[in-house]
C-alpha cells in the first residue's frame, strides 16, 4: 500500500538527487577548469553554486515541514534525518568545489609547476566516491556505501603523495613555493570533498539499517584492508 | 532495574479463539510500559489477563503465570478482587459512577475496603485527587456529581480512583482516545508523573503517544508478540519487519 507520506518522500529524494547533480557539475566544472586551463569553467562553478545554495535551503525546508506534518517514525524518520545531514554536505561539497576554482584560477594564471598527473587521478577518485555515494542513496544499496568508505583511503592517499611530491619540488624551487601552495590547497578541497561523501556514505547506511557506524568505520575500514 | 510483574507462557481465549497466544514479558518497576498493534491484535485481552479482568467476560479463560511481585496472581485461592486492588486499571471511556459525587467516586475503593475514618478518607482524596493533577480544578466541587466534569477530566477522576487503593500497577487502556488534545496531553504529563510511584502498563493506538511517554514498548500482532525493547529503539530502528510497517502505517 502506497501512502501519500511515500510520495512526499520520493519528492525529497529527487529534490536531494537534484542538488547532488549541481554538486557533481560543480565539482566536474571546477576540476576541468584546473586541467583544460578554462576560465570559463570556473565562472560556471559560481553559478552552479548559487543553485546549490537554493537548493540547500529548500530541502531543509522540506524536512521541517515533514517532521512537523508527519510526524515520522522508523525508517521514515531516519531517511528525513539523513536527508538533513546529507543535505549539509553536499552544500559545503559545493564550497569547495568554489575553493578549488579559486585556488586552480590562480594557478593557471601562472606557468604550470609540472604537468598534472596525481591531481587528476584524485578528480577521477572523487567524481566516483561522490557518483557512487549518491547511487547508494537513491538505489538504497547499504553495500555500495560501504565501498564509498574504502574508496576514501585512496584520496587520502593521493592527497599525502601530492603533499610530499610538492613539497619536494619548492625545496629545491623555493621559486615556486605559491604555485605549489595553490596545488595543495586543490589536493586538500579535494580531500574534504572525500570526507564528506564519506559522511554521505554513512548517513545512507544509518538511514538504510538503523546502524550508526560514524567513527567506527575507520577502524573497520582499516581492519578490512588489513586482512 | 527489579521486574515487579513477570508474564510466563501466558494464553487467552475467547470461546474457541485464541487471542492472546505464549505471551513472555517482564514489567519494571517504576517505567512506562505501551502495548501497540492494530486492533484485534490482543493487547486489550493480554493487560485485562494482567489483573484477571478478561475472566469475568463468558466463555473467556486464560492460562499462563502472571507473578505479581514474585505471587502468582492466577494462583490457588487467589481472590481476583484483591488482585484488582493491586493492579488498577483506567479504561478508554471515562467512567465515574454516575451517582457518585467527585469525593465519593475517588473513595468509593477505600470504603469497600472497609475505611469509615472520615479524616483518613479526606486525606486519602485529597492525595489521589492531587497525584492525578486534579485536585486543583476540584476542590470546590467534591460534592458536585463525578459526570458533571469534563471529560478530560472525568478521566483523570478514574485515574484518582485507580490510585486510592494505592496500586503497585496502573493498567490504561486507551486512556486518552477518547480525549482532546489538551486533556490528552494532561493525561500524558501525568503518566510520567505517576511512574514514580506506580508501575504502568498502557495500550494505545497512538504511536507518538508512545513514544512520547513510555520506556519500553511492546508490539502485538494476531495475539504474538512480535516485538518487545526500548522503545527509543522501536520508533527508531524496529528489527521486524512487521514492527516497522506497522508503526509507519504501511500495514495493509
Amino acid at each position: 500500500m502506497e501512502r501519500h507520506f511515500d510520495v512526499s518522500l520520493r519528492e525529497l529524494k529527487e529534490q536531494l538527487v537534484g542538488m547532488a547533480g549541481l554538486v557533481e557539475r560543480a565539482i566536474e566544472c571546477a576540476t576541468l577548469g584546473l586541467v583544460q586551463r578554462d576560465r570559463a569553467l570556473m565562472t560556471q562553478v559560481h553559478e552552479i553554486e548559487k543553485k546549490i545554495n537554493e537548493a540547500h535551503i529548500a530541502v531543509d525546508d522540506s524536512c521541517v515541514k515533514l517532521l512537523a506534518l508527519q510526524q515520522p517514525l522508523a525508517a521514515d524518520l531516519r531517511l528525513i534525518v539523513a536527508t538533513i545531514k546529507i543535505n549539509t554536505d553536499l552544500e559545503r561539497m559545493g564550497d569547495q568545489a568554489v575553493n578549488i576554482a579559486g585556488n586552480a584560477t590562480r594557478y593557471i594564471s601562472a606557468e604550470p609547476l609540472k604537468p598534472l598527473v596525481d591531481l587528476p587521478r584524485m578528480f577521477e577518485e572523487v567524481r566516483v566516491m561522490v557518483r557512487e555515494t549518491i547511487d547508494s542513496f537513491v538505489r538504497t544499496d547499504a553495500q555500495l556505501a560501504r565501498e564509498v568508505l574504502r574508496r576514501d583511503d585512496l584520496v587520502d592517499g593521493l592527497k599525502n603523495k601530492i603533499f610530499r611530491d610538492v613539497l619536494e619540488h619548492v625545496k629545491i624551487n623555493a621559486g615556486d613555493i605559491e604555485q605549489g601552495l595553490n596545488l595543495i590547497l586543490i589536493a586538500r578541497n579535494l580531500e574534504r570533498i572525500g570526507d564528506h561523501a564519506t559522511n554521505i556514505a554513512e548517513d545512507v547506511i544509518f538511514a538504510i539499517s538503523g546502524e550508526d557506524i560514524r567513527h567506527s568505520a575507520r577502524i573497520e575500514t582499516i581492519k578490512q584492508a588489513l586482512t | 532495574m527489579s521486574a515487579i510483574m513477570e508474564v510466563s507462557g501466558l494464553n487467552a481465549w475467547f470461546g474457541a479463539a485464541q487471542a492472546v497466544k505464549e505471551i513472555n514479558l517482564s514489567f519494571e518497576k517504576n517505567t512506562v510500559t505501551a502495548i501497540i498493534g492494530p486492533s484485534g491484535c490482543g493487547k486489550s485481552t493480554f493487560i485485562r489477563c494482567l489483573n484477571r479482568l478478561h475472566e469475568e467476560v463468558p466463555d473467556a479463560r486464560a492460562i499462563g503465570r502472571v507473578l505479581l511481585e514474585g505471587d502468582d496472581i492466577y494462583g490457588r485461592g487467589v481472590d481476583p478482587v484483591a488482585i484488582r486492588r493491586k493492579i488498577g486499571m483506567v479504561f478508554q471511556k471515562p467512567n465515574p459512577f454516575p451517582s457518585l459525587s467527585v469525593f465519593d467516586n475517588v473513595a468509593v475503593g477505600l470504603r469497600l475496603g472497609g475505611l469509615r475514618r472520615a479524616s483518613i478518607l479526606k486525606e486519602a482524596v485529597e492525595r489521589s485527587l492531587t497525584l492525578s493533577a486534579l485536585w486543583d480544578e476540584v476542590k470546590d466541587k467534591l460534592n458536585a456529581p463525578g459526570t458533571s466534569l469534563s471529560g478530560g477530566q472525568q478521566q483523570r477522576l478514574c485515574i484518582a480512583r485507580a490510585l486510592a487503593v494505592e496500586p503497585s500497577i496502573l493498567l490504561m487502556d486507551e486512556p486518552t482516545s477518547a480525549l482532546d488534545p489538551i486533556s490528552t496531553a494532561k493525561i500524558e504529563e501525568l503518566v510520567t508523573e505517576l511512574k514514580k510511584a506506580v508501575t504502568i502498563v498502557m495500550v494505545t493506538h497512538n504511536m507518538q503517544q508512545a513514544a512520547r511517554i513510555s520506556d519500553k514498548t511492546a508490539f502485538f500482532l494476531l495475539g504474538d508478540m512480535v516485538e518487545y525493547g526500548e522503545t527509543s529503539r522501536i520508533f527508531t530502528a524496529p528489527k521486524d519487519s512487521r514492527t516497522e510497517r506497522y508503526i509507519t502505517g504501511r500495514f495493509g
